[in-house]
């Protein structure tokens, strides 16, 4: 029994220390760009960003009102934005082209505004 | 559709309501059904996206008095609907809780000079989706209920109680449970607010959680319609042998899916008021067909 339990023991070690590496956002990775968009009633800030086709891309999130949306569906990114802390969305751009994100959580008189792109250049 | 038009046109010259009609609707009908049993046969109205409260002279310089119109031009049709549902922003949004009830009151007055009683609601997110539908549900009730006309099952699905345009795991359940109740080959209306599937995910014309629903309908193929609001226009879209059919709006059109960067409301056309506005007849039977007519609004 015991020669079965010890790999798996390890195995399961393992398992925690890729996950708790990959689900932390302090161990981000050097070739990462950051940025930071604010959302609040009825705008994005900023509302155009741009990334590189590649290169590693993670988007802080902060809502300064109420709950928004942050969604870009040709990129099949979203993530709610709740006020009070920074949601973080990880994704590696895979394609050029300028795409559309919107706010997708409807927020009141100015919502359907609440619009940005993302550019993705070479 | 000519169709529609022509059936109560035969109707009317017939000089009663509820004789047998035999027309070529999408082949599905026709003389072979002419012993259908008349009281099979009826006639709905689709009234959407009225946005009582909305006011933007460019887009509509008769926002005061469009609601009105429209219900005396339901009135004014030459045979009355058996009844008439309204599928969603019945009012504009407002950040105000107080404005917003009165809103509602003020549309439920209005709309209460419809000749037909039997009148059915559910809020769009302008109505509920900055309260999760509370001040909606104090003045018309239940956001999702199912009701049965003349042999065919309604169900109202709400997706906009709730700001993400999810219908929500809970109402999911009940949903399943409603379908649970029906007989598979019977035939089935669904009314929404927001489409149920991806029409043009990048305006949030779609629904978060609508494949699940969709999903649920599967074993219903070719007997479910679904009729919804929320794009201001008329579109047709079939999808594993769901038929989903929007309807124009009574307060102000929008352009066509991802036709123009932002969905603003299009601007009012002088020379034709009230262009793109308007309501839809819809003529029911058991023969799982059917026939709308567009009733446009007109300025006179
Ligand atoms: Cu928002």
């Amino acid at each position: 029994m015991r020669g079965i339990t010890i790999p798996l023991l390890v195995a399961l070690l393992f398992a925690v220390c890729t996950v708790a590496m990959t689900a932390s956002p302090a161990l981000a990775q050097q070739d990462e760009q950051v940025v930071t968009v604010t959302a609040k009633q009825y705008e994005f800030s900023p509302q155009t960003i741009t990334v590189k086709k590649g290169t590693p891309v993670v988007l802080e999130l902060t809502s300064l009102d109420r709950l928004h949306g942050f969604s870009c569906p040709a990129l099949k990114l979203r993530s709610d934005i709740p006020p009070g802390k920074t949601t973080t969305v990880r994704f590696v751009p895979d394609k050029v082209g300028t795409f559309p994100f919107h706010c997708d959580n409807f927020c009141g008189s100015g919502h359907e505004h609440m619009i940005g792109t993302i550019t993705v250049t070479e | 559709m000519k169709t529609g038009i022509e059936r109560r046109e035969f109707l009317k010259l017939a000089g009663i309501g509820s004789v047998v009609f035999a027309s070529g609707l999408m082949g599905m009908n026709g003389l072979g059904h002419a012993a259908t049993p008349a009281q099979d046969d009826f006639f709905f109205v689709q009234m959407s996206d009225t946005h009582w409260g909305f006011n933007n002279p460019a887009v509509n310089p008769e926002a005061g008095t469009t609601l009105q119109k429209a219900v005396a031009a339901v009135n004014a049709l030459a045979r009355q609907p058996d009844f008439i549902i309204f599928t969603g922003d019945l009012t504009h949004t407002t950040d105000d809780e107080q404005v917003r009830r009165k809103r509602l009151g003020e549309f439920r007055e209005i709309v209460g000079a419809l000749k037909v009683k039997n009148v059915r609601f559910m809020p769009g997110e302008h109505d509920a989706g900055l309260d999760n539908g509370k001040a909606y549900q104090e003045l018309f009730g239940e956001t999702h209920y199912a009701f049965e006309h003349k042999g065919v099952h309604f169900i109202v699905l709400d997706n906009v109680s709730n700001p993400g345009s999810t219908i929500g795991d809970a109402q999911l359940q009940w949903f399943a449970a409603e379908l649970g109740k029906i007989d598979k080959k019977a035939p089935l209306v669904i009314f929404t607010h927001r489409p149920l599937f991806d029409l043009a995910p990048d305006w949030d014309w779609h629904t978060r959680d609508g494949a699940k629903a969709l999903e649920m309908l599967k074993p219903f193929t070719n007997n479910v319609t679904v009729f919804y609001g929320h794009i201001h226009q008329v579109n047709h879209h079939e999808a594993d042998g769901i038929k989903h059919n929007s309807a124009m709006g009574l307060m102000y059109p929008l352009p066509a899916p991802g036709s123009v960067p932002i969905k603003a409301p299009l601007p009012w056309t002088p020379s034709q008021p009230f262009k793109g506005l308007g309501f839809r007849g819809v003529d029911a039977g058991k023969d799982r067909a059917y026939a709308l007519t567009e009733y446009p609004l007109k300025g006179e």
